[in-house]
């Protein structure tokens, strides 16, 4: 996984709730068995029309957020589907980082495992950052996982919190299974004591 | 001596399973079953071979074919649609390369994952069970921890058997008093998710609890459990009772003899502990419910049968008022119409929220005796091919039929549009499955979700309907007197 550490770049406005993983890559694009190649279809049916030409009202069709490596949003990004192919689509368009007032659980989740930020604050800020986004070429947001911050074009910096376990794989790039593949005994021990207990689960 | 704290159902079964919690209080959680499908699980796959890893426990994992395949008789031949046949093909050679109990698409047993899970006794209380899908939480019905993960989640459950997780907020939900004629396990669910909104329980387990959940069977346990992610939830639990033991005594994976009897003695020490904390407490009376359908684009759009469409304009503030505007726009509708006059193209009864026997035998006595409203497509897709033999033996496969219902094979089929059964733009639909989404069953369609008893309600009148509103069933016709 590519470590996390400071992103600088162009933030894209998105200001809609439940923004759902269906609507961030709609089901039809799931059939892949790679991780790769799903940015074209990022939010499909909102960026094109049905004839396949580009929505030119959608802002990631605009300059410079064809280019924008943030996006910032409303409440309970990416509720609904389990689909990694989220985060997968996000991170293959060049987004590292989405900005919102809270996300859906399971997809919070997942961005972490794809060297993806997710990042909470409160509406009004959000509201703010979006704003700051509408300049355009101007828009251009820092965001350091180091020092916790996020800082404005006008220099603002606005601390957030995350949790220290996910902050520390995501600076390093850690892949958690290799790590847990070192608690193998631990885990044996588990099984031995589950086994004796409820022999059920050991048919 | 001090008394132990009590504590909930979820927790017991969260310490449990727990093998180790880190410094900063994440936990390795010990997990008893996992449920594969052949989209979310290629790439996890890929990573093992990449890293030259293996399954750490393979018998502990089940695999089935449930998204992409077509509902029809193709299938038997061959899947069409070449993307679609590749990712069959390629769970295929996963489970054959790394040893995973496979249920093929020819197999009688062959089912939405969550459908067939509590059907072959694979899922039980208890448990941690999860699988690369959202409507995990369905299983947690039999008073499991079951919840949805990612592909990156799937990979680390194959090579470890566990999972990193910090501990839910604890949300009850209770539900008291006696449901109305007319009103299912669908219509309680779709009343909490209108209440407490689609974050509501963001961060949460949801224990179901009071009189009317109780009173459920456990179908209608699965629907309530099904929709807790629609209500932000990863997890729904039930706490297991009679009815529960019930249900998994003598199923194929269940324990047997002297092994169910020491289960069911674990199994009643799970409920919550009197006293037991909850973070969030929610209340709801069933008595005031009535039959449910939704009417924008996401599940808390959720209105009773006798209301008309909200006005944007009525919203208390401009972000909401935009959001609302598009919804109805999506959704072809005028603000002030009753939800009782939209007409639909298309009704969908099936899906991992209502495919299982009861939800067949409920739409089936909407159904008998009446006819499909002309110009209407009405399909019944049965959530496994066990619940389609039941079905069929019950003669409810006739009932469907004879009425102009398609009785098709079964699949996650219209809920999702990865396979062949969509929606096509502008198409409205009565559905019984979980998500209205812009765009979740093809690209335009518009969905309304309800109940079996009110899809198979507007199936026959044609448009949305109040299913306590239809005169009594006619008296089944004779046998051999069918149209």
């Amino acid at each position: 996984m590519t470590p996390f550490t400071t992103l600088t770049g162009i933030a894209a406005p998105l200001p809609m709730a439940n923004v759902d993983t269906d609507k961030i890559i709609p089901a039809r694009f799931l059939k892949t068995i790679a991780r790769t190649g799903l940015g074209k279809s990022l939010f499909a049916n909102l960026r094109y029309k049905s004839d396949g030409e580009e929505n030119p009202d959608f802002v990631l069709n605009r300059e410079p957020y064809r280019h924008a490596e943030i996006l910032v949003a409303h409440e309970n990004f990416g509720c609904g589907s389990s689909r990694e192919h989220a985060p997968w689509a996000l991170l293959d368009f060049g987004i590292r980082c989405v900005i919102a007032p809270d996300f859906a659980d399971i997809f919070h989740g997942n961005c972490f495992k794809n060297g993806i930020l997710p990042v909470k604050l409160p509406r009004a800020v959000c509201d703010q950052l979006i704003e700051d986004a509408q300049m355009g070429p101007n828009a251009r947001l820092t965001v350091d996982l180091q020092k916790q911050v996020v800082i404005r074009p006008n220099g603002e910096e606005i601390p957030f919190s995350v949790d220290p376990f996910r902050r520390h794989c995501l600076l390093n790039g850690l892949d958690d299974v290799g790590l847990t593949m070192q608690r193998g005994a631990v885990i044996d021990g588990f099984e031995s004591r589950q086994k004796a207990a409820q022999p059920w689960l050991y048919p | 001596m001090t008394e132990p704290t009590p504590r909930t159902l979820y927790d017991k079964i969260f310490d449990a399973h727990l093998v180790e919690t880190t410094e900063d209080g994440t936990g390795l959680l010990y997990i008893d079953r996992h449920l594969i499908h052949e989209v979310t699980s290629p790439q996890a796959f890929e990573g093992l071979r990449q890293a030259g890893r293996r399954l750490r426990r393979p018998e502990a994992t089940i695999a089935v074919v449930d998204h992409n395949v077509p509902t029809d008789a193709s299938r038997h031949t061959t899947i069409v649609e070449p993307e679609s046949r590749l990712q069959v093909e390629t769970l295929e050679r996963n489970v054959a390369a790394f040893g995973v109990p496979y249920i093929p698409l020819a197999s009688e047993k062959q089912g939405i994952v969550h459908i067939i899970g509590p059907e072959l006794g694979l899922s039980l209380p208890g448990m941690t069970i999860v699988c690369g899908d959202s409507h995990t939480s369905t299983h947690g019905a039999l008073g499991a921890l079951a919840f949805g993960i990612g592909t990156s989640e799937v990979e680390h459950v194959f090579a470890t058997q566990t999972l990193l997780q910090k501990r839910a907020r604890n949300m009850r939900v209770t539900v008291d008093g006696t449901l109305p004629a007319g009103c299912t396990a669908k219509d309680i669910v779709l009343a909490i998710i209108a209440k407490i909104g689609t974050a509501g329980g963001t961060g949460h387990v949801i224990e179901f609890a009071g009189e009317a959940i109780r009173a459920l069977d456990m179908a209608g346990r699965m629907t309530v459990c099904n929709m807790s992610i629609e209500a932000g939830a990863r997890a729904g639990l039930v706490a297991p009772d009679e009815t529960t033991f019930a249900y998994v005594k003598g199923r194929e994976h269940a324990p047997k003899g002297e092994a169910f009897e020491r289960a069911v003695a674990w199994w009643k020490t799970l409920p919550s502990d009197p006293g037991a904390r909850f973070d969030t407490e929610v209340r709801l009376d069933a008595a005031g419910i009535v039959p449910q359908v939704s009417w924008g684009t996401s599940p808390e759009d959720v209105l009773p049968i006798t209301a008309t469409v909200p006005d944007p304009e009525d919203a208390a503030d401009e972000a909401r008022r935009a959001q609302l505007r598009r919804m109805v726009e999506y959704m072809g509708l005028t603000p002030g119409q009753p939800l009782r006059e939209l007409a639909v193209d298309v009704v969908f009864i099936g899906s991992c929220t209502n495919g299982r026997i009861e939800d067949m035998r409920a739409a089936a006595a909407v159904a008998r005796g009446r006819r499909v409203a002309p110009g209407v497509r009405a399909m019944v897709v049965p959530g496994s091919g066990l619940v389609k033999k039941q079905a069929e033996a019950e003669g409810l496969d006739r009932v469907f039929l004879e009425a102009g219902f398609e009785w098709r094979e079964a699949g996650c089929s219209m809920c999702l549009g990865m396979n062949p059964d969509k929606l096509t733009p502008g198409q409205r639909c009565a559905s019984t499955s979980n998500r209205n989404f812009e765009g979740r069953q093809g690209p335009g369609g518009r969905t309304h979700l309800c109940s079996p008893a009110m899809a198979a309600a507007a199936a026959v009148t044609g448009r949305l309907t109040d299913v306590r509103d239809l005169a009594p069933a006619p008296a089944p016709l004779p046998e051999r007197q069918a149209a």
